[in-house]
């Protein structure tokens, strides 16, 4: 029984030294990003690696970390020393500056187009034949249907889906809040499921087949088209929906202490190539060059874009409709 | 005896509480004094909001009905187990360990799966009428899951040395099964019943990642406290997150302490036997 | 057994006794072990060697094994230690010690993970003074082996614990006594008789460590091939819509610590023979 422990011991002592990998003498980058990118930093990250290469010679291995938006910022402040951040709002880029040493106050101006490489909108994708016949939010609205649609408290695509709602809202009545406050209260009424990520939303509709209607990121949307193309779902493009900004940003701090400012510089900047605007395009989020909006552009539907700037900005917005008290907790009604 | 006969006891004593200092005491204490840049005001606010106080409702309530379902199944598993023959008892005696070893996160995604409005199991009973996904039901029923475990484990060593010839001799003298369940059998393992609930209790307590995937996460509806702070925390509020988690704390510390109590008594209980 | 009944009556109120209980326990819990099968074949056997081949899976094996052997080996020693000093010796506080020493096992593994931030992460004192020492905690590997012993902290040293108590001192007493010295006394004596009880709490530990979830989302930060543990990599290809991967990677795990839990309990019933709690 002695040899048994000692045996047992002497294994776990060997395995000891394998979790403890050195990196090698590459460089590497980490990218801390948000829920649905997975599949579009999968398809850059080589490409701009191929990139790099030609330019300098130099390897370098972009390391991903995903999950919910507010998470990952916080990861971020809390220590996570990612060299670039690749998140769903400004505001939680704004709290990696504010709360934190690593990242300049003014990040948002270093790049173009306010530092969002790629936009995207909110739409709905619903089943196979649109059987409750959803065309717009006043039918998302509409008692007895049901919806999946992430927590605005958790998830940074909920926050875009919930002021999206409510500009429809104050657009289709002249500008009037309370009958605004009504329609999100009767769309989350009917919210089915609150997960606490857009993915989350996304695998709830699909895999465990919740909800006649899924709120959804437009890239998400074209991502459960292509993942699941026997289900038949199909995007309905509302009247009235917000221009998401997605931004982007190097987080000094960090980057300076591994030394890989300008890498981590380049491959934020070549996001705006028009290669990379391409991928971004084929991964379903709308380019910003205009050149390559032209040639891929026909998938995205035209409907009125909102922008955060009309909700004053993300600091208004996030004080006044998601801070506790704000207005999602009165809708919510509890 | 006026001296310990065992010599070492200040080195021991000083080395078992220097780490359970660092490794038990620092980190929680930590977590308390986090909670300290909360205003009086606002910490009163947090802690009585609606929310706050559905979730907290919910975490017991779900734990405790959990706990008594374990009672229930978990008391029940372990005396067929150590009273009945049949085939297939040793696995039957393997299968109650499943909720342990499983890994919570693998639990809840399943559970999920199986439970939801198109699973084996919840397509069923939705046909019934039936929700269990995404109701509190569902988080009673993967509380219930991971808690079984710990009272089959406490009352089956005690229903295995009660003193079978009391029970022959009641059966003998005529008396029901039921009978000598209710005035034998019970009475005698109370005291660990009431530590596997209380083990129960403290384990479905804190639990996250067997709930998270069943529960839905409608605030106010099923909302756990774990995911109450990890909410605060993704909001960049650790100080609120720190309020809420203190609260958790001070009940969990009570509550191991009652578990401790009440197994100081069955062990005694248990030797005099 | 005597029972004033007639064998047919017996043997019907057996299988009245049995059978709800053992249908009810598999629908609770053999159900979803077959779904976990079920989800991981679902794309093919082919697609499960795949998944497990995978470079991302291997990077979250490693660290998870490196996390639980830390954590199994801590918290082994001090199971021994724990047991020694609280079954061998009488002292004031006992019971407190005992409580703190369980605390872990209730305390929720989230706010075990924030208490771990709040210790050791980039802003708090200790933290920053282990950081410019070249140690990261927090969003590291270190935090996640830290997360990982934090939680499964209580369970070798319960077991140690009620099985050194169960045997009183009149064994060490005895050793002492004919001139053993106290070391010569614990190698040869205590810890022969807690040994099952020790094994059982090892192997138990070990499982939990291996599914660790709740503390390691917080203080992990979840990045691919450095600090993802395989939990968080099965949460990870759940959330890729990697569906059948992430079944394939749970049942895998599920395997290795059902294995655990199985021969842990060899060890435990061997050790209810001697009268010993174990929970």
């Amino acid at each position: 029984m002695n040899r048994i422990v000692v045996a047992l011991l002497a294994v776990l002592l060997a395995v000891a030294p394998a979790g403890a990998r050195a990196a090698g003498g590459a460089i590497t980058l980490l990218n801390v990003s948000y829920d649905p990118t997975r599949e579009l930093y999968a398809a850059y990250n080589p490409l701009f690696a191929a990139f790099w290469k030609r330019k300098t010679g130099q390897d370098v291995t972009v390391r991903q970390s995903h999950g919910g938006s507010g998470a990952q910022a916080r990861a971020v402040i809390e220590g996570l020393e990612a060299d670039v951040v690749t998140l769903a709002l400004a505001y939680d880029v704004d709290a990696v500056a504010q709360n934190s040493s690593v990242l300049a106050r003014d990040w948002q101006r270093r790049l173009p187009d306010a530092s969002s490489p790629y936009t995207s909108t909110i739409v709905f994708v619903v089943r196979k034949g649109n059987p409750k016949h959803i065309h717009d939010w006043s039918d998302v609205a509409r008692s007895g249907v049901s919806v999946v649609t992430p927590n605005p408290k958790t998830s940074g695509g909920a926050r875009w889906n919930f002021l999206a709602a409510y500009a429809y809202g104050l657009k289709r009545n002249h500008n009037d809040e309370t009958k605004a406050r009504t329609l999100v209260a009767q769309i989350y009424k009917n919210a089915a499921v609150l997960d606490t990520g857009a993915r989350g939303s996304t695998i709830s509709f699909s895999e465990r087949q919740i909800g006649d209607v899924l709120i959804a990121w437009e890239n998400e949307a074209f991502f459960l088209q292509r993942t699941s193309p026997r289900e038949g779902y199909e995007i309905i493009v509302p009247s009235v929906s917000i221009l998401a900004e997605p931004p982007v940003a190097v987080v000094d701090g960090n980057a300076r202490k591994h030394g890989t400012e300008a890498v981590a510089q380049a491959y934020l900047q070549f996001l705006y190539s028009p290669e990379a605007q391409r991928l971004a395009c084929r991964e379903g989020y709308r380019p910003r060059l205009t050149a390559v909006l032209g040639t891929c552009g026909t998938r995205f539907a035209r409907s009125d874009l909102v922008t955060i700037a009309n909700f004053g900005g993300w600091q208004a917005a996030q004080a006044k409709f998601f801070a506790d008290g704000g207005v999602y907790d009165q809708v919510y009604g509890r | 005896m006026t001296r310990d006969p065992i010599p070492g006891r200040v080195a021991a004593l000083a080395a078992t509480s220097a780490i359970v200092a660092l490794v038990v005491v620092v980190p929680l204490a930590a977590v308390v004094w986090a909670a300290h840049g909360v205003a009086p005001a606002r910490l009163a606010s947090l802690l009585v909001a609606p929310r706050t106080l559905a979730a907290f409702g919910l975490t017991f309530g779900a734990s405790a009905a959990a706990s008594l379902l374990d009672v229930l199944l978990g008391v029940w598993a372990a005396w067929v187990l150590t009273t009945r023959t049949f085939p297939g008892r040793a696995l039957l005696d393997a299968v109650v360990d499943m909720p342990f070893a499983l890994p919570t996160a693998v639990t809840g995604i399943t559970l999920a799966t199986l439970y939801g409005p198109h699973g084996w199991i919840g397509a069923p009973l939705l046909q019934h009428g039936i929700r269990v996904a995404y109701t509190p039901l569902g988080i009673v029923l993967a509380l219930a899951f991971v808690g079984l475990p710990f009272v089959v484990r406490t009352v089956q060593p005690v229903l295995a040395d009660l003193p079978r010839d009391l029970a022959d001799a009641a059966r003998g003298l005529g008396a029901s099964p039921l009978a000598v369940a209710r005035r034998i059998t019970i009475p005698l393992a109370l005291p660990a019943i009431a530590t596997g609930f209380a083990l129960s209790f403290a384990r479905t307590l804190g639990e996250y990642g067997s709930v998270v995937f069943i529960a839905g996460n409608f605030p106010g509806r099923t909302e756990i406290v774990p995911l109450l702070v990890l909410t605060h925390l993704e909001e960049y509020d650790q100080a609120g997150a720190a309020a809420i988690a203190t609260v958790m704390l001070a009940a969990a510390l009570g509550l191991v302490l009652a578990i401790n109590a009440l197994q100081r008594h069955v062990v005694r209980v248990h030797a005099g036997a | 057994m005597s029972c004033g009944c007639t064998p047919v009556r017996k043997r019907l109120e057996n299988v009245g006794a049995v059978l709800p209980i053992v249908l009810l326990l598999g629908m609770l819990i053999v159900v979803p072990l077959i779904a976990v099968l079920a989800g991981a074949f679902s794309a093919g056997a082919g697609a499960v060697a795949a998944t497990l081949r995978d470079g991302a899976v291997r990077d979250a094996v490693l660290l998870s094994v490196a996390a639980a052997v830390v954590a199994v080996a801590f918290n082994a020693a001090f199971g021994l230690l724990a047991g020694w000093t609280i079954a061998k010796y009488r002292f004031a506080g006992k019971a407190l010690l005992v409580t703190l020493i369980d605390a872990p096992l209730t305390v929720s593994p989230v706010i075990v993970g924030l208490a771990v931030l709040a210790t050791l992460g980039q802003h708090t004192p200790a933290g920053a003074w282990l950081a410019a020492h070249g140690l990261r905690v927090a969003f590291a590997p270190a935090g996640v082996a830290l997360a990982t012993t934090l939680v499964t902290f209580p369970y070798v040293a319960r077991a140690v614990i009620a099985q050194m108590t169960a045997h009183g001192r009149i064994y060490e007493e005895a050793a002492l006594g004919l001139g053993a010295g106290p070391w010569q006394t614990f190698r040869r004596v205590t810890f022969p008789l807690a040994r099952a009880s020790f094994l059982n709490g090892l192997l138990i530990c070990n499982a939990r460590a291996l599914g660790e979830f709740g503390a390691v989302t917080v203080v992990s930060g979840n990045v691919r091939g450095l600090t993802q543990t395989i939990p968080l990599q099965i949460a990870d290809f759940y959330d890729g819509a990697r569906v059948p991967a992430a079944f394939a990677l749970a049942a895998a795990l599920a395997a290795v610590a059902v294995i655990l839990a199985l021969t842990a309990r060899l060890f435990a019933r061997r050790d209810t023979s001697t009268k010993g709690l174990s929970a």
